[in-house]
């Protein structure tokens, strides 16, 4: 495609037309659906798992994006994305709903593995309970945790009022703390009756695992559960994995998250719109600027907003220096947990400064940039940032790129730890949902600035790098190949940056989003970053699910690690890139 | 009077003179004077400048605190670059993060493990109050709640200056410690802090006998609540 191409209107391709396929599916199931719009295709409970069967080996829609769930007055509405890898376009929305008393759905593991922790996040948040779930525990609240959080009758203990802005907190004269204002003086509320002296905690058990057969000839030695985290030097931080060991071999990883669960969900449907994104600036806090482009994105989807040429373009320069920087970083960190301890992070993180620097030119903030607003940007671009990023895109950058893979990527040790190590092949790395680099370092060439072009991507003259081996190798490859990428798109986005408005309208502190909802993604350094958005014309969403793609890569942990030593575990980790904000939210 | 020619001074007083002799070459004490004089600033000097933190990451703030320890700012200048992996080894905390409930038992478990002198320093909005993220239901408002936090560094996250800027306010702490007062010196065991328990709620183990009043005394515990008004009820009153 030309360079400088008129924007492309995004239309679904046919292929994924919720009305064709809704067809499809009623001339091979005739008692099925429930409805088809373009809002989603609702099917029958009995009949999901035979549908989404049929999606995935008749129809190729290969790959579940996203499960989530949405409480309505009157039922349980749970929602499923899925799309193919091969052909890409916008996801197919599948719905089933279930009703508001013990609420039961059936699993979709055995079809798609992905749905695994997100299935489970579901029962955690809301309590939908699925049926042929193989491990259906709590993932980010602890067992035993009081209440769905996510449901629209449960209020925490600091409840103020539904729906933000808050009235005033000084109707008494003076300031009511929280603290104040909650019978227990602090965070906390236990049911009536409760005796918290007597009360024992639950004992932590482990999910039963098996080991495929290696030989028949080994040793029969016992199975040891070693628990890493969640303090750890190499966890990436509060994560706890509870490994089960035979030997030194890995019988089976069990993560355990929620150490870093800030309620971004249940404090997103209280905040407006506009609040939210300084809490997207949180989730992945490496890469704020790409977290704030793939919300806006879904926003201005639902409010049909044009955003000016100028603002697209610097929205598109911050998202791919966030993306160098990342991937430089992440570089350092993964010889980090090789064990040679911060000398190459320190190279990495000496190139990040100086991009935090120009983004706190531009916004204010080093990390929590909180730039970008539906319609544009917060401020325009302040006076020598263009010339200071241009020298960091043509003349350093790809020198540091250089310097890296000539001292990094050869390395004996580094060769020796990750080459063949953790592998997973393509059709697991789809199976398991897994998004980014995990996903193209197994040789599936998805990727949603291509699949399903958002911003202005489309003009941009850029490849997908693909891994073939699968392994940690490859992972730590597809990050240096993915920055040389982002510097090509800088280049071009850095040259043909035009002059001119940098936001539509006004700067409105309250916008009024249309009733609809939407599932605006991009792609985050992690992988799909996906936000699902529920509007009911309110200044507050009414379901605002994040699709993160950290947590749902580490559905496949357990299936990568299996059978490698233990040593390696962290490395597979290091290479699935997990930043905690992001997976536990 | 030319060069090299001793200065003949002439003693008025014997007993001045040896005084003053003495004063000059013999040191005199109280055991009061040796504690502030050397072992104080002794010890001080050794440890303001030998402050070990453990690596101990929880959330945003950890990537500034990686920043500060980078080439860029430079914690080394303080004696400060020995992240300890084991809290065994540290002898500073720093709560870089949001201290979640889940977290919590680790977090106090972790501070339980330190060996004295140990301290704490609450980075981020989060780790002294809650920050931004206060309401949420599994979020911790405020890290001093269960462990005793010697600096708070403001800012959501701090910018590594202001986590410098910290870390020599602990400084100025270390150097105003005195052995006699420090509470590693006192006679007994240091008292550990309960773990927290993971309940239906996170239930402060100090606090588990007055739950239980309360949570069976509901006349009571609605008493202890501050109502304020909502938007809807002030909107209702004006009209």
């Amino acid at each position: 495609m030309a360079v400088n191409a008129p924007p492309a209107e995004t239309k679904p391709l046919s292929a994924n037309d919720p009305q064709t396929i809704a067809e499809q599916i009623k001339t091979k199931f005739p008692d099925a659906l429930e409805s088809a719009s373009a809002q989603g295709i609702v099917i029958k409970r009995d009949h999901l798992l035979e549908v989404a069967r049929h999606l995935r080996e008749s129809l190729t829609f290969d790959y579940l994006n996203n499960v989530t769930s949405v409480d309505f007055p009157d039922r349980f509405e749970v929602v499923y994305h899925v799309s193919s890898i091969d052909r890409g376009g916008a996801p197919l929305t599948l719905k089933v709903n279930a009703a508001r008393e013990n609420p039961v759905v059936p699993s979709l593991v055995p079809v798609y593995r992905g749905a695994d922790f997100q299935e489970r996040e579901v029962y955690d948040m809301m309590g939908i309970r699925f049926d042929g779930h193989p491990y259906l525990r709590r993932i980010l609240m602890w067992d035993g945790f009081e209440g769905y959080p996510l449901r629209k009758d449960y209020h925490e203990p600091y409840f103020e009022d539904e729906k933000k802005p808050f009235g005033t907190r000084w109707d008494q004269g003076h300031h009511v703390i929280a603290e104040d204002r909650n019978p227990w003086h602090d965070n906390v509320q236990y049911p009536a009756n409760f005796d918290a002296v007597a009360f024992k905690a639950q004992i932590d058990t482990v999910r039963e695992q098996t080991l495929p057969d290696v030989s028949p000839t080994r040793l029969k030695t016992e199975k040891m559960i070693l628990n890493i985290g969640p303090q750890h030097p190499s966890t990436h931080g509060v994560l706890r994995l509870k490994t089960t060991l035979d030997g030194e071999t890995i019988v089976g990883v069990e993560p355990v998250l929620g150490y870093l669960h800030r309620n971004h969900e249940k404090i997103g449907e209280r905040n407006t719109y506009l609040g939210n994104i300084p809490f997207t600036d949180r989730l992945d806090y490496f890469t704020s600027m790409n977290n704030n482009h793939a919300y806006v994105i879904g926003v201005e989807k639902l409010m049909g907003l044009r955003v000016p040429e100028r603002a697209e373009y610097i929205r598109v320069i911050m998202a791919e220096l966030t993306r160098v920087i990342s991937h430089m970083a992440l570089m350092g960190f993964m010889y980090n947990d090789l064990g040679a301890f911060y000398t190459p992070l320190i190279y990495a993180l000496e190139e990040r400064e100086l991009v935090l620097d120009m983004f706190e030119a531009a916004s204010g903030s080093r990390m929590m940039c909180n730039y970008m607003r539906f319609g544009g940007v917060a401020r325009d671009l302040p006076d020598g940032f263009l010339d200071k990023a241009k020298h960091l895109v043509e003349e350093r950058f790809p020198r540091v790129l250089d310097e890296l893979e000539t001292y990094l990527t050869g390395n004996e040790i580094f060769l020796a730890r990750t080459k063949g190590v953790g592998v997973i092949s393509r059709e697991d790395a789809i199976n398991y949902s897994t998004a980014g680099p995990v996903l193209r370092g197994s040789g599936a060439k998805y990727d949603v600035r291509r699949a399903e072009p958002y911003s202005i991507y489309d003009r941009f003259d850029f490849d997908i790098p693909v891994g073939t081996a699968g392994d940690v190798r490859d992972r730590f490859l597809m990050r240096l190949w993915e920055a040389r990428q982002s510097l090509r798109i800088l280049k071009q986005a850095l040259k043909d940056i035009p002059a001119g408005e940098i936001m539509t309208g006004k700067k409105n502190y309250q916008i009024r989003v249309p009733k609809g909802e939407v599932y605006g993604r991009g792609e985050n350094p992690k992988g799909e970053l996906g936000f699902y958005i529920v509007s009911d014309g309110t200044p507050n969403p009414y379901r605002y699910h994040i699709r993160a793609p950290s947590f749902i890569n580490l559905t496949a942990l357990d299936r990568m690690s299996k059978g490698y030593k233990v040593a390696d575990l962290i490395i597979i980790l290091g290479s699935h890139d997990v930043v905690m904000g992001e997976v536990d939210r | 009077m030319s060069e090299g020619m001793q200065q003949i001074q002439i003693v008025q007083n014997e007993d001045e003179w040896l005084e003053d002799q003495v004063r000059r070459s013999v040191f005199v004490a109280s055991w009061d004077k040796v504690i502030d004089k050397i072992i104080d600033p002794l010890y001080n000097w050794g440890r303001r400048n030998s402050v070990w933190p453990i690596g101990f990451g929880l959330a945003c703030c950890a990537i500034e605190m990686i920043c500060t320890s980078a080439s860029r700012f430079d914690i080394s200048r303080f004696g400060m670059e020995l992240f300890r992996a084991s809290p065994r080894q540290a002898d500073l905390m720093i709560v870089s993060g949001t201290v979640t409930k889940k977290m919590l038992p680790a977090v106090v478990r972790l501070y339980n493990q330190m060996a004295e002198p140990k301290y704490v320093l609450a980075m981020g909005a989060c780790a002294s109050a809650g920050g931004p993220f206060k309401e949420g239901y599994n979020v911790v408002s405020g890290l001093d709640k269960f462990i005793p936090i010697d600096v708070y560094v403001p800012g959501c996250p701090p910018t590594p200056q202001a986590l410098l800027n910290g870390l020599m306010t602990l400084q100025k702490k270390i150097d105003k410690q005195t052995i006699r007062e420090a509470a590693w010196y006192k006679k007994g065991q240091a008292e550990a802090i309960p773990d927290p328990v993971l309940g239906p709620d996170l239930i402060d183990a100090r606090r588990a006998e007055e739950i239980t009043m309360l949570a069976h005394a509901p006349d009571q515990l609605a008493t202890r609540a501050i109502k304020i008004q909502t938007k809807a009820e002030t909107k209702h009153e004006k009209k």
